[in-house]
C-alpha cells in the first residue's frame, strides 16, 4: 500500500534495505547527506554525492539522471546518524534549466527490494529554487521512518549544505557540479529523439504513484547495488564494483536519459521535433490506430495494416481501402436497386387492382410506396455516408503519407525526389473514385515490374464532362500520359535498370515527347519510319528471345556480355501508322512473352484506326491494360465489378516536377553509365 | 453466458448492458460418426458446408458460401471450406462472420445453413452444431446441437433477421435435402 505524503507528513519505513526512486522531467544530481540528531552534517565525507557515490549504507548514482534509484540499507547507517536527508539539484553550467519551477515536479517514491511503493511524494510548489531536500529518513525510537520534506533552496546545494551546518559547503557543491559535468562528459551523447514516446510521460505518470516508469525488478543496479552496499567495507574515495557503473544510471532498463534529446554535453545533432507532438506513425512498429473515444469509430493512421515495411503497409491499406469502398458502395448500390424493384412492384399492385381505380385510395397507396422506397434509399445513403467519411478520413492521413511511386504528382514527396536504389513494390497509375463517393480518390496501385503492357487508348471516347475531344487532340493528350507514366516508371528504378525506348513512326509525338528527349533518359532518340521501328521491334525481340531461352535452358549466366539486363519499355506511339505485319507479330510477341522477362511494352493507339488488321489485334489489346488520357468509367473492380472512373497521373498544369526529376534521373544515369 | 437453442427458439442478440452487437460469427463444427463392423477404421469424410442466404423481404439477394466466400457488400465473410471435419477438437469448422453494421439497410434476414456435399445424411455425422459468438470478444451467444441426426443431407439451421432497431437469432432446424444452399430454397422460403 502507497502512502502518498505531503509535505511534512511522515511514514513508517517496514524494513532497513530500501530504494528511493526519483522520477524528474529532467537530468537532476540525487545526493544524500548523513546528520546527527541535531541535522548537523559533520564534514564532506557524510555526504554522499556524484563525486562521492557510496557511503556505509547508502550509494547514489554518479550521474545527473531523470530517473533515480538510491539504494538504502538503514542497517548499515552507523548509529551516530539519525537523519539522512535524499536531496536533489538541478546541473549547473548545461542547458539545461536552472530552476525546479520551470520542470515538471520532481517525484520520489521509497520502495522495497520488490519494488512494491512504501511511501511517494511529488514535490510541488518549487518555483526559483535550484535544489532541494525531497525526503528524510529518520530514526525515532529504534526505528525509520520517513518524511517528505521538500525544502527548496534557490541558492543550490552550497545554500543547501550550509543550512545543514557543512562547513565546506560551497567547496563540496562546486565538487559536485564538477563531477556531474565530467560524468556527462564521459557518457555517451543521448540519441536524438530516441524514444520519443516516453517523453510526455515523464512529468504526469510518476505522479500517479503507479510508477510508470518504473524499471524492471531484474536491473543490474537491483542485483549489486543494494545488498551490496550492506557489509560497507567501502570508504567514500573506495567505490569498489559500483566505481564501475554504467554510464547510464539505470542501465538499459530506463529510457529516460536516452530519451533526453537535449542533454547538456550532448553534442549530438539538435533534435527539432516537437516535445509533445509526435508524429503519427513511427516506422518501426504497426502504428495503431488511438483509440477511439466510445461510439465514434477510431481515427485512422497511415499505414495501418500487415506489412514488413511501411511501403507494404501503405500498399495494404490502399488496397484494403480500395475494397472497402467497392463492398460498401455496393452494399448501398443493391439496397437502392431493391428499394427500386420494390416500389415498382408495389406500384404495379396498386395500378392492377381495380379498386384502387376510384376514389384517393390508388394516390394514398402509391404515395406510401414511394415514401417507403426515399426511406429506404435515405438509410442507405446514411450508411454510405459513414462509410464514406471514414475512408475519407483515412485517405486525408494516408495520401500524405505515400512514397514517391504511391504518390500524386502533386505531393510534396516528389520535390523532394532522390533517385531510388530499390525498385518500389508498386506503382501509382492514376486514380480511382466511384461516382457516389465522388469526395474519395483511390491511389491505383499496380505491383511492378508490370505484369501486363499497358496500353494508352488515345480513341475518341466520351471524356465525363461530356466534351468530346476531337482525334488529334486525343493523340496528344494520350502520348503526354504516356510520357507522364513513363517518366514515373523511370524515376521510381535504380539509375540503369530501367531503359526506355520509344518508336515515334511519323515523328508526331515531338512536342510530347520533348520532357524525355530533352532530359536525356531515352536509351536512343526516338525511332522514326518504318526502318528505325524494325530495328528497335528486332533488337528487342532478340533480347526477348535470348532471355528466354537463357532461362528456359537453366543457364542465365550464359547470355551474351554485351546484353542489357535492365528492364524495357517501348513506347509506341501512332500505333498503327507505318506498322506492317512483320512488325505487328514482333509487337504481339512482345506483350505475350515480354513481361515476363523484362520488357513492357506501352501502346499509345487508337483501337478503330488499327482495325485494318482485323480480328488478328484483338489479342494484342486484351493483353494490354487500358487507360485512357481523360477520365473515364472503364475499369473493374476485382470483387464487386464496379466501373471505376480512372483519371490519368497528369502533371498539375504549370508545374515543373516532372522535369525537375527526369533532370535527377538523368543525372543519376550518367553517372552511373561512367 | 450461453443459451442452449432449441428449435424454433428466438433470443435476441441485444446484449445484457443495452448495446446492440456489432460483429458475430455463425460456427458450424462436426465430426464424422465412427463406423461400426468391419474396417471400422476407414472413417469416411464428410464435407459439410456452411452458406448463409441474404434475404431482403423475402427475396434471396446474395449468398455465401464456398465459391462465393464474400457477400459483395462485404458485411458477410465465409472464413473458407473445410472439406473434412473436426477431428475432435470440438471447435468451429466452418465460420461466417457478419458484420450486423456493414450488413445493407435492405436485408432484413440472413439465413444459415448446412449442406452435406459428399452426400451423406447427418446419421453419419457426430456432434453437429451450430453456434453464434460475439466476434468482439468471443463470448457465445447461442448454440443449437443438431440433435438426433436423421437421413437427410441439409438442415437450415438458425436465422439472423433485424428486429427493431438491433437483431435477432431465431433457431430453426428444419431438416431438409441438397447438395448445395440452391437445393434448400424451396425448403428456406416458408422459414422466413
Amino acid at each position: 500500500m502507497t502512502a502518498e505524503l505531503t509535505r511534512g507528513q511522515n511514514h513508517p519505513l517496514p524494513g532497513a534495505r530500501l530504494e528511493i526512486r526519483v522520477s524528474a522531467g529532467t537530468p537532476v544530481v540525487a545526493g544524500a547527506t548523513l546528520g546527527d540528531e541535531d541535522g548537523t552534517v559533520h564534514g564532506v565525507a557524510q555526504v554522499a554525492h556524484p563525486g562521492a557515490p557510496t557511503l556505509p549504507g547508502l550509494e547514489v548514482s554518479r550521474q545527473a539522471a531523470a530517473d533515480h534509484r538510491l539504494a538504502v540499507d538503514l542497517d548499515a547507517v552507523p548509529d551516530a546518524v539519525h537523519r539522512v536527508s535524499v536531496l536533489l539539484a538541478l546541473p549547473t553550467g548545461g542547458r539545461g534549466p536552472a530552476r525546479f519551477g520551470a520542470v515538471a515536479a520532481p517525484f520520489v517514491a521509497v520502495t522495497g527490494l520488490d519494488g512494491a511503493e512504501v511511501a511517494s511524494y511529488t514535490i510541488t510548489g518549487l518555483e526559483a529554487e535550484s535544489a532541494v531536500v525531497a525526503l528524510e529518513l529518520y530514526r525515532r525510537q529504534g526505528a525509520w521512518k520517513v518524511r517528505a520534506v521538500g525544502q527548496g533552496y534557490a541558492g543550490g546545494l552550497a545554500e543547501l549544505f550550509a543550512d545543514q551546518q557543512l562547513p565546506q559547503a560551497h567547496q563540496l557543491a562546486g565538487s559536485i557540479h564538477e563531477a556531474v559535468a565530467s560524468g556527462l562528459a564521459r557518457s555517451v551523447p543521448a540519441p536524438p529523439a530516441a524514444a520519443p514516446a516516453h517523453r510526455p510521460d515523464q512529468g504526469t505518470a510518476p505522479r500517479t504513484g503507479t510508477g510508470g516508469s518504473v524499471p524492471p525488478a531484474s536491473s543490474p543496479y537491483d542485483s549489486q547495488g543494494a545488498p551490496g552496499s550492506g557489509p560497507g567495507p567501502q570508504g567514500p574515495g573506495a567505490p569498489g564494483q559500483h566505481g564501475a557503473q554504467q554510464p547510464y544510471p539505470g542501465g538499459p532498463g530506463e529510457p529516460a536519459t536516452a530519451g533526453q534529446p537535449a542533454a547538456p554535453g550532448g553534442d549530438g545533432p539538435i533534435d527539432y521535433s516537437h516535445p509533445r507532438r509526435q508524429t503519427a506513425a513511427p516506422p518501426p512498429p504497426p502504428p495503431a490506430a488511438a483509440p477511439a473515444e466510445p461510439g465514434r469509430p477510431a481515427r485512422p493512421v497511415a499505414g495501418d495494416a500487415t506489412g514488413w515495411s511501411m511501403e507494404e503497409r501503405l500498399y495494404n491499406q490502399v488496397w484494403g481501402m480500395f475494397e472497402d469502398l467497392a463492398r460498401t458502395t455496393a452494399a448501398y448500390r443493391s439496397a437502392v436497386d431493391f428499394a427500386d424493384s420494390r416500389m415498382e412492384k408495389e406500384l404495379d399492385q396498386v395500378l392492377s387492382d381495380p379498386r384502387n381505380r376510384i376514389g384517393g385510395q390508388g394516390d394514398a397507396a402509391r404515395e406510401a410506396a414511394r415514401a417507403r422506397h426515399g426511406e429506404l434509399v435515405s438509410q442507405a445513403r446514411e450508411v454510405l455516408d459513414r462509410d464514406v467519411a471514414q475512408l475519407v478520413a483515412e485517405a486525408e492521413v494516408v495520401e500524405p503519407a505515400l512514397p514517391a511511386a504511391f504518390a500524386r504528382w502533386d505531393n510534396p514527396v516528389w520535390h523532394a525526389y532522390r533517385v531510388p536504389m530499390e525498385i518500389p513494390m508498386a506503382l501509382r497509375l492514376g486514380d480511382l473514385h466511384l461516382p457516389e463517393a465522388d469526395r474519395i480518390r483511390i491511389p491505383m496501385l499496380i505491383r511492378l515490374p508490370l505484369e501486363r503492357g499497358l496500353w494508352i487508348d488515345s480513341g475518341r471516347s466520351a471524356s465525363l464532362d461530356g466534351s468530346f475531344a476531337d482525334s488529334h487532340e486525343m493523340r496528344r493528350l494520350g502520348l503526354e500520359t504516356a510520357v507522364a507514366h513513363a517518366a514515373r516508371l523511370l524515376a521510381v528504378y535504380p539509375p540503369g535498370e530501367f531503359t526506355v525506348h520509344v518508336i515515334d513512326p511519323a515523328g508526331s509525338g515531338a512536342q510530347a515527347l520533348a520532357p524525355l528527349v530533352h532530359s536525356g533518359v531515352l536509351a536512343a532518340p526516338p525511332a522514326q519510319g518504318a526502318a528505325g521501328a524494325t530495328e528497335v521491334l528486332s533488337r528487342l525481340t532478340e533480347r526477348v528471345d535470348l532471355v528466354q531461352m537463357a532461362l528456359r535452358g537453366g543457364a542465365p549466366d550464359a547470355l551474351p556480355p554485351g546484353l542489357d539486363t535492365s528492364h524495357q519499355l517501348l513506347i509506341v506511339n501512332d500505333f498503327p501508322h507505318g506498322f506492317d505485319d512483320r512488325a505487328v507479330n514482333q509487337l504481339r510477341y512482345l506483350a505475350d512473352e515480354g513481361p515476363a522477362v523484362g520488357v513492357h511494352l506501352m501502346m499509345v493507339a487508337d483501337r478503330e484506326e488499327s482495325s485494318g488488321f482485323g480480328p488478328l489485334l484483338d489479342p494484342l489489346w486484351r493483353s494490354l491494360l487500358r487507360l485512357t488520357p481523360v477520365a473515364e468509367d472503364h475499369l473493374a473492380d476485382p470483387w464487386v465489378g464496379h466501373a471505376w472512373t480512372y483519371e490519368p497521373p497528369l502533371v498539375p498544369p504549370g508545374s515543373q516536377v516532372l522535369q525537375q526529376v527526369l533532370a535527377q534521373v538523368a543525372a543519376a544515369r550518367r553517372s552511373w553509365d561512367r | 453466458m450461453t443459451v442452449n437453442m432449441t428449435k424454433g427458439q428466438a433470443i435476441s442478440l441485444q446484449k445484457s448492458d443495452g448495446g446492440t452487437l456489432t460483429s458475430v460469427r455463425m460456427g458450424l463444427g462436426w465430426q464424422a460418426a465412427p463406423r461400426r463392423g468391419l474396417f471400422g477404421s476407414r472413417t469416411r469424410e464428410i464435407d459439410l458446408d456452411a452458406s448463409a442466404v441474404l434475404f431482403a423481404d423475402k427475396q434471396p439477394v446474395d449468398v455465401v458460401f464456398f465459391r462465393h466466400l464474400v457477400s459483395d457488400d462485404g458485411s458477410v465473410r465465409h472464413t473458407g471450406d473445410n472439406l473434412v471435419g473436426g477431428v475432435g477438437q470440438g471447435g468451429d469448422d466452418e465460420a461466417i462472420l457478419v458484420d450486423l453494421q456493414r450488413v445493407p439497410v435492405h436485408i432484413d434476414q440472413i439465413v444459415f445453413t448446412v449442406n452435406s456435399f459428399t452426400g451423406q445424411t447427418f446419421q453419419e455425422v457426430q456432434n453437429a452444431f451450430c453456434r453464434l459468438v460475439d466476434e468482439t470478444n468471443g463470448q457465445e451467444l447461442a448454440r443449437y446441437t443438431l440433435a438426433g441426426g436423421g437421413a437427410f443431407t441439409a438442415q437450415i439451421m438458425a436465422k439472423v433477421h433485424r428486429a427493431g432497431q438491433g437483431w435477432a437469432m431465431t433457431a430453426i432446424g428444419t431438416p431438409a435435402n441438397g447438395r448445395t444452399f440452391q437445393d434448400l430454397m424451396p425448403a428456406i422460403l416458408p422459414v422466413l
